[in-house]
C-alpha cells in the first residue's frame, strides 16, 4: 500500500532532496517570471563577481537609509521632561545608518552561504507551498526558520527563555509579559475566525469581557474560585459566541462586521447600566489563582527569594498568573494548528475563499460559521479569566472598541491565518509600546505609521501562513513497486489524464507535469 | 406530488419555474437525464440555463415544479426543499462558469475539501486527534492523491490553485467535483475558455469519467461541436422555455433550434 504524508509548509532545505531533485531547473515552477538573482549566479568570472558586490552594497545601502527613515522618530527624537521640549539628537543618525548598512551586508552574505540567493524572492511563492523538488534557490530569510533542526533548536530556547523569566526578572517584566500573552491568546482566537474562516468580527472584546466578568461575577457573588471559573468563563463565552453567531449566520463581510461591532458595544453598555456588575465602577478584589491552597506570597516567596531566585518584590500570584496564561498559549497553539489541519479547519478555509463553492463541496455553511465564532470566542473567554484574575479589577472600560481593534491588528499585522505571525504581532504591538514608553507621545503615530507601511509593503503579515505540503511516500510493496510515481499505466492509456499532461503543464516548467510527484518519495 | 421517475432516469423535473420579482427566468421545465448518459442544455446567452442548474443544486429554490433524483435504481430523493450540501452529499455535485476554486489553498486541499461530506471527523476528533480521525484523514488525502494522479494533476498537488494555468485548473474544478464521489456530475460551460486541443481533450475527459466512475454527465455548454459529439442527448432553453429536445442529430436540424441560435429571415 501507499501512504500519503503530511509536513508543513515548506519541506526543509538541507538533506538529500536538494542536490538531486533541487536543481535550478526544477526551482520555482509558480515563478512568474525567470530568477533574477539565478542570472548573476552562471554569468562566473570577475566580472561577474564585481556586478554582484555592487548589487549587495546598493541593497544594502537602500535598505540602511529606509531603516534610518523608520527608526528617525524613535531614535532622534526624545522628549525632554524637565524642560518639556524635545531634544534632537541627530548624531545618533550615522551611526544607526552605519550599523544597519553592515548588519544588512552581514545579513545577505549569510543568506548567501547557506545557499539562499534571493533574499527578496516574492512572497506569493513562500507563501505558496514551494513545490516538490524546488529547494534550491528561491527560499526567503523566512525559510530559514523552517529548516527543521533550527526551527525545533528555536522552539526550545524559546520555551526554556520563557519559562525561566520569572526568576531573573523584574515584576514590571512579568506583568508586561502576561499581558502580551493575554493578547496572544486572543490574537489566536480571533484568528479562527478572521484569519481562517474569513469572518471579519469587530466585536470580539465582547467575548473577552463575558470571559472576564463570568469569574468577577462568581467569584465575588459566590466565592468561586479561579480554576472553577476558568472553564465556566470559556463555556460562557462559547454560549455567547454560538447566541450570537445564530442569527446573522446569513450575513457575511461588511454586513458582518458591523453586526458584530454592534454587538460588542450592546455588552458594554449592559454592563454599564446592570445592577449586578455595579456598572461602570466595575469590580474589585478578585481573587487571584491559588495552586493547591499553598500561599505563595506568604510561605513560599521567602523560601525563593533566599536563595536569590526570584526578585524581592516580585508578588509570586502574578508568577502563577504567569505560568498559567504561558501554559494556556502553549495549549491553543496546539489546539488552533489541529483545528487548521482537520476537516473542519478546511471547510473554514473553503468558507473564506468561497461561500457557494463551499456549499457545492457538501459543507454545511451554518455549521461551519457556528463553529467558528463559538470556538473563536471560547479563546477570548479563557483569556478574559486569566485577564480579571492577573489584575483583580475590572470594569467595562477595559472592553472598549479599541481593544478589538488592537487584537484585529495583531492578526492582520502578523499574517492572517499564521499561528506564529499572530505570536509576532501581538509582541510587537504590545510589548514594544511597553518598552518605548518614553516615546509614548508619539505611540499612536507611530502606531498608524506602522499598519500604513506594513498594509502597503507587505500586505500578508509579518509571516504569512504557509500551506501545508503532502509528500506522496508510496512503499516498498503494492502498486507493483511503482517506484516514485503511482500512476496506473492502464488508465494513462484509457483516460485524457494522460493525452491532457503535456497541456496542462505549467508552461516552460521542466518536471512539473508527469514527473515523480515526489522526490523524496524516490529514496 | 413525486414526479414520476421514468425507469432508468437519474434525474427528472417537471414543470420547474423560477420567478424572480417579475421575470420568469424558467417555466415548466420537464428535464430528464438518462441514467449512465451524457445529457446536454444548451441555449443562447441567458436562457435560464445556469439558473436550471443553481435550482437543482440548491443555491436556488424554484418557484414550483419538483425535482426528483434517483441516485440508484429504485430509490428515490425529492430535491426542492435540500439545502446545497446535503444536494452534494446525496449526489450531486457540479462545476462552475466560471472557475470557483479555492484559490489560496493547494490543489490537494482543494480536493481534500471536496471529500469533507464522506468524513466524519468532528471538533473533538481535530482537538484530540484520536486513531480513528487520524486514519480517516491519511485515507482521504491518499484518496485525494490518487485522484489527482489518475486525472494527470498529481505534480501539481502541492502548488496553489491559483497558480495553475487556465486549463488545469478547470479539469481541477472537475477533480474536485468528482471527489465528492456523486452519481450525477453537473458541469457549467465546462469548455469556456479553452482552446481547440483542450477542447479535444475535454471531450475524452467527459466519456471517461462516465465511464470509469459509472455516472451520469449534464452539462452546459456553448461549443456545438462538443456537444454534438459527446451528448447522447440535448435539451434546447430559450427565454426559460424548452423548445426542444433529442439526440444532436435530430436537434442540429430542428428549425427551432436553428432560430433561437440564429434569428429568423
Amino acid at each position: 500500500m501507499t501512504t500519503v504524508q503530511t509536513e508543513t509548509a515548506p519541506p526543509p532545505a538541507s538533506g538529500s532532496g536538494g542536490p538531486s531533485s533541487g536543481g535550478p531547473g526544477g526551482g520555482v515552477p509558480e515563478s512568474p517570471g525567470p530568477d533574477p538573482a539565478g542570472a548573476p549566479e552562471g554569468r562566473g568570472g570577475a566580472a561577474g563577481h564585481l556586478a554582484r558586490a555592487l548589487a549587495e552594497f546598493r541593497a544594502a545601502l537602500l535598505s540602511a537609509a529606509w531603516f534610518s527613515v523608520l527608526a528617525l522618530p524613535l531614535v532622534c527624537f526624545r522628549v525632554n521632561a524637565v524642560s518639556g521640549g524635545i531634544d534632537y539628537l541627530w548624531a545618533r543618525l550615522p551611526r544607526l545608518a552605519a550599523l544597519a548598512f553592515c548588519a544588512t551586508l552581514a545579513w545577505r552574505f549569510l543568506l548567501r552561504r547557506l545557499g539562499f540567493s534571493r533574499v527578496r524572492s516574492a512572497v506569493a511563492e513562500t507563501a505558496g507551498p514551494p513545490p516538490e523538488g524546488a529547494r534550491g534557490p528561491g527560499g526567503s530569510w523566512l525559510t530559514l526558520l523552517d529548516r527543521a533542526p533550527a526551527k525545533r533548536l528555536l522552539l526550545a530556547g524559546a520555551a526554556l527563555l520563557l519559562l525561566s523569566v520569572p526568576f531573573w526578572t523584574t515584576p514590571y517584566v512579568v506583568t508586561i509579559l502576561i499581558t502580551a500573552l493575554i493578547y496572544i491568546t486572543l490574537g489566536l482566537g480571533l484568528n479562527i475566525v478572521v484569519g481562517v474562516a474569513g469572518l471579519l468580527n469587530l466585536g470580539y472584546a465582547a467575548f473577552f469581557a463575558v470571559g472576564a466578568y463570568t469569574f468577577a461575577l462568581l467569584n465575588q457573588n459566590f466565592g468561586m474560585g479561579f480554576w472553577i471559573c476558568l472553564p465556566l468563563g470559556a463555556l460562557s463565552a462559547t454560549l455567547l459566541g454560538l447566541l450570537l453567531g445564530l442569527p446573522i449566520l446569513r450575513l457575511s463581510g461588511d454586513y458582518l462586521a458591523i453586526v458584530t461591532l454592534g454587538f460588542a458595544e450592546i455588552i458594554r453598555l449592559v454592563l454599564v447600566n446592570v445592577g449586578f456588575t455595579n456598572g461602570p465602577r466595575g469590580i474589585r478584589n478578585i481573587q487571584p489563582p491559588t495552586l493547591f491552597g499553598a500561599d505563595l506570597n506568604g510561605a513560599v516567596k521567602p523560601l525563593l527569594v533566599g536563595h536569590g531566585l526570584v526578585h524581592k518584590d516580585m508578588d509570586l500570584n502574578k508568577v502563577l498568573v504567569y505560568f498559567i496564561i504561558l501554559a494556556i498559549v502553549a495549549l491553543t497553539v496546539v489546539c488552533v494548528y489541529r483545528l487548521e489541519n482537520s476537516r473542519l479547519g478546511r471547510a473554514w478555509l473553503a468558507l473564506r475563499e468561497d461561500e457557494v463553492a463551499c456549499q457545492a463541496m457538501g459543507i454545511n455553511r451554518v455549521r461551519t460559521k457556528l463553529a467558528a465564532f463559538a470556538l473563536g470566542s471560547t479563546w477570548a473567554g479563557l483569556a478574559g479569566v486569566v485577564f480579571a484574575a492577573q489584575i483583580s479589577f475590572i470594569n467595562p472600560q477595559s472592553f472598549t472598541f479599541m481593544l478589538s481593534v488592537m487584537v484585529l491588528s495583531i492578526v492582520v499585522l502578523g499574517g492572517m491565518g499564521s499561528i506564529p505571525g499572530v505570536m509576532i504581532g501581538a509582541a510587537v504591538l504590545i510589548l514594544l509600546p511597553e518598552y518605548l514608553r518614553e516615546y509614548s507621545d508619539y505611540r499612536m503615530l507611530i502606531f498608524g505609521l506602522i499598519m500604513v507601511l506594513m498594509m502597503v509593503f507587505r500586505p500578508q503579515g509579518i509571516i504569512p501562513s504557509t500551506r501545508r505540503v503532502y509528500i506522496y511516500r508510496p512503499e516498498e510493496h503494492g502498486d507493483g513497486g511503482a517506484r516514485p510515481s503511482t500512476r496506473n499505466p492502464d488508465a494513462l492509456d484509457a483516460g485524457p489524464g494522460g493525452a491532457g499532461q503535456d497541456g496542462q503543464a505549467p508552461a516552460g516548467v521542466p518536471g512539473t507535469a508527469g514527473g515523480p510527484p515526489s522526490p523524496r518519495g524516490a529514496r | 406530488m413525486t414526479g414520476a421517475v421514468k425507469r432508468g432516469a437519474v434525474l427528472s423535473t417537471s414543470g420547474i419555474t423560477m420567478i424572480f420579482g417579475g421575470l420568469t427566468a424558467l417555466s415548466d421545465v420537464d428535464f430528464e437525464v438518462g441514467r449512465g448518459s451524457i445529457t446536454a442544455l444548451i441555449g443562447p446567452n441567458g436562457a435560464g440555463k445556469t439558473t436550471f442548474f443553481n435550482c437543482l443544486t440548491g443555491i436556488y429554490r424554484p418557484s414550483r415544479g419538483t425535482m426528483t433524483f434517483s441516485p440508484e435504481e429504485g430509490r428515490e430523493i425529492q430535491l426542492r426543499k435540500l439545502a446545497p450540501d446535503r444536494i452534494t452529499y446525496l449526489g450531486i455535485a457540479r462545476t462552475f462558469q466560471n472557475i470557483r476554486l479555492f484559490n489560496n489553498l493547494t490543489v490537494l486541499e482543494n480536493v481534500l475539501i471536496a471529500c469533507h461530506s464522506r468524513m466524519r471527523a468532528g471538533i473533538l476528533g481535530a482537538l484530540l486527534r484520536d486513531g480513528k480521525t487520524v486514519a480517516e484523514e491519511k485515507a482521504m488525502a491518499e484518496f485525494s492523491y490518487r485522484l489527482l494522479d489518475r486525472y494527470g494533476l498529481a505534480a501539481s498537488a502541492n502548488h496553489l490553485a491559483k497558480n495553475l494555468p487556465y486549463g488545469a485548473q478547470r479539469r481541477l474544478e472537475i477533480v474536485r467535483a468528482l471527489a465528492t464521489r456523486p452519481r450525477l456530475l453537473l458541469l457549467d460551460e465546462p469548455a469556456a475558455g479553452l482552446n481547440i486541443a483542450e477542447t479535444r481533450e475535454l471531450d475524452e475527459l467527459i466519456r471517461y469519467i462516465r465511464d470509469e466512475e459509472d455516472l451520469s454527465v449534464l452539462l452546459i455548454e456553448h461549443d456545438m461541436s462538443l456537444v454534438m459529439s459527446v451528448s447522447d442527448r440535448v435539451f434546447v432553453l430559450d427565454y426559460g422555455v424548452l423548445i426542444a429536445s433529442g439526440p444532436p442529430d435530430e436537434i442540429r436540424r430542428d428549425p427551432k433550434v436553428v432560430k433561437a441560435y440564429l434569428g429568423e429571415d
